[in-house]
């Protein structure tokens, strides 16, 4: 792997990497507010933009004005802020775990999250005290908590870890239903479900200002680690061995991740294989260094989330598919080729 | 620097692997550690490095209490190269060996040109500087323990500890890692089960059921009482007509079944 030569050369490959990213996510969300049922044109987006963000003079007409602003911006940068926390999860958490299988879906941390934000929603536990976020939060720190217990009772291996994160996660899914069965009724219900998969439909401004500043935090916290990162990849003694202060790292990292996923759970419903895939697709074109999966996970995963929701609006004329339902057609043959690839090297 | 344990010990669930070791460790020795399998050699290197929580006794370095210090502290001091190391990572050698230097850097010490030539004498004091390219995964057992041999280099410690690393070596690179190791003017700490090589130490120490039974310079340790005790074995001493160093030759006591 050959870097820069010099730190000018590496300062401005930084920069142009940064400029590069940050243009292909402006031009995401411009695609999202774009795209849809009724396709608005981009001079009208610009508009509504120029108006709302810079104060401009422009007549608008007020129902093209209401989608763009109220609908389908809002929702696009909830899509962003949430592929790129499930993708920094998977990635965090792949890493940390020592296994290619893991990702916060695997583990349980989703099914956990959605626990605690039906567990407040319908039984209304906590009072009204507790916010739907807090609620998934809870569930989701509880989920992992009990699934890497549970790894560990079972010897701490990393297959271990899996089968510890497939009961968590059945039995947190078992939770979730009989929540659901026992108080909801019909029409809380099919809301529910329907948010289980994975729906931005109700996305707002709001949501937004919820979104995206953990996405951002939690992106900043792996960055700093991105050394701390690299260091695991013998393992957690080496990485010990190495200076990294292990338990610290694990127990920071893991925090920032089980906050991103309960909050983006609680936001838009459990969504899968975003988390697993995005980093194993992003490895093969940036090699295992975190200093750059980091910000190449974040940015394909934000595109990625975009795309599927764009997909998700168009797939059926009139009708909003779940997202978690386009995520899992691309990523269930994305994750069947990562299990070939990966017997090809053992 | 100089290192010192006092009274340490180690449990796992309810049995001691290590009690009551003292040691010291003189600045530039080369120190052996040998004993039977399960004798408790590796987990006392890793009890030296601070690794294992729980530790019973203390390990001092120039004074200092180890379990006070900032893992990056005594990762700057201590560099150790484990038994098994393996990664799933697509790392390359070069990569890998990258990953020594971390100790030593942080977001105001990014990685410079002082360390990128670190990184290429350690890769060259191994000899894999033509590996630098190639995957960790196509490496053979032998390469990927020098590997791991560099990133311990690189670390640049005072103390290198070393956990059977002439395993997977074939003979030349087993000599030549011991005649790098004899040179490097650190203190070095290895456990080793070629007795003939231990007998190239400054000084072994003896473990057996997770005590050091006996400790000092080899002549005076390794006896045949000893071996047949320690090792069950029974060893004849020859003497080696090129320089007159002495070595010992093995065979299976007869009383033992």
């Amino acid at each position: 792997m050959k870097g820069p030569a010099s730190p000018k050369g590496l300062a401005l490959t930084v920069t142009l990497c940064v400029a590069g990213g940050l243009a292909m996510l402006l031009l995401a969300v411009l695609a999202g507010t774009v795209i849809g049922e009724a396709p608005l044109p981009l001079t009208t987006v610009g508009e509504v933009l120029a108006v709302r963000l810079f104060g401009a003079a422009h007549a608008l007409d007020p129902i093209d004005a209401g989608i763009i602003w109220n609908y389908r911006l809002p929702r696009t940068l909830v899509a962003a802020a949430c592929g790129a926390a499930l993708a920094l999860s998977g990635l965090v958490l792949q890493s940390l775990v020592r296994n290619a299988l893991a990702d916060p879906y695997l583990l349980g941390v989703s099914a956990g999250a959605s626990t605690g934000a039906v567990a407040v929603t319908i039984l209304g536990v906590g009072g009204g005290v507790i916010g739907i976020s807090s609620g998934a939060f809870i569930g989701a720190a509880l989920a992992f908590a009990l699934v890497a217990a549970l790894a560990r009772a079972a010897g701490g291996g990393s297959a271990q870890m899996v089968l510890a994160g497939i009961a968590g996660s059945q039995l947190f899914n078992a939770l979730t239903s009989f929540f659901i069965a026992k108080s909801a009724n019909a029409e809380q219900a099919r809301g529910i479900m329907f948010w289980l998969l994975g729906n931005l439909s109700g996305v707002r401004w709001p949501d937004v200002s919820l979104a995206v500043p953990v996405a951002v935090a939690g992106f900043l916290a792996c960055l700093i680690h991105a050394r701390a990162l690299d260091a695991f990849s013998f393992g957690r003694e080496s990485a010990a061995a190495l200076g990294v202060p292990v338990r610290r790292v694990q127990l920071l990292l893991i925090g920032a991740v089980t906050l991103m996923t309960a909050v983006m759970v609680s936001l838009v419903g459990a969504i899968g294989f975003v988390g697993l895939v995005i980093p194993h697709a992003v490895r093969f074109v940036t090699g295992p260094r975190h200093f750059r999966l980091i910000p190449a996970s974040a940015l394909t995963g934000a595109v990625f989330l975009i795309a599927a929701d764009i997909v998700s609006r168009m797939l059926i004329a009139g009708q909003v598919v779940p997202i978690g339902v386009v995520t899992a057609l691309v990523g269930a043959p994305a994750f069947a080729l990562i299990l070939i690839r990966n017997r090809v090297q053992a | 620097m100089r290192v010192e344990a006092q009274g340490i010990g180690w449990h796992a669930s309810g049995r001691g692997i290590v009690e009551g070791v003292d040691l010291v460790l003189e600045p530039g020795e080369t120190f052996g550690l040998i004993g039977p399998n399960g004798s408790g050699k590796s987990t006392l290197l890793r009890l030296i490095a601070g690794l294992l929580p729980r530790a019973e006794g203390q390990v001092l370095l120039d004074g200092r209490p180890i379990h006070r210090m900032p893992r990056r502290e005594i990762a700057q001091r201590i560099a150790l190269v484990a038994q098994h190391a393996d990664t799933t990572d697509t790392l390359s050698v070069r990569d890998a060996v990258e990953l020594g230097r971390t100790p030593w850097l942080s977001a105001f010490a990014p990685f410079g040109p002082e360390d990128r030539q670190i990184v290429d004498e350690a890769l060259a004091a191994v000899e894999i500087a033509h590996l630098a390219g190639q995957r960790w995964h196509s490496l053979s057992g032998g390469e990927r323990q020098r590997v791991q041999i560099a990133k311990a280099l690189a670390q640049k410690p005072r103390l290198l500890m070393l956990d059977e690393p002439t395993n997977h070596l074939d003979i030349h690179h087993q000599l030549s890692l011991l005649r790098l190791v004899g040179g490097l003017g650190m203190t070095v700490v290895m456990a080793l089960h070629d007795l003939n090589q231990a007998m190239g130490c400054d000084r072994v120490g003896v473990m057996q059921a997770g005590r050091m039974i006996a400790c000092g310079p080899p002549a005076e340790v390794i006896s045949p009482g000893l071996l047949s005790e320690t090792f069950r074995v029974g060893a004849s001493c020859l003497t080696d007509p090129r320089d007159q160093s002495l070595l010992y030759r093995f065979h299976i006591l007869e009383n033992d079944r």
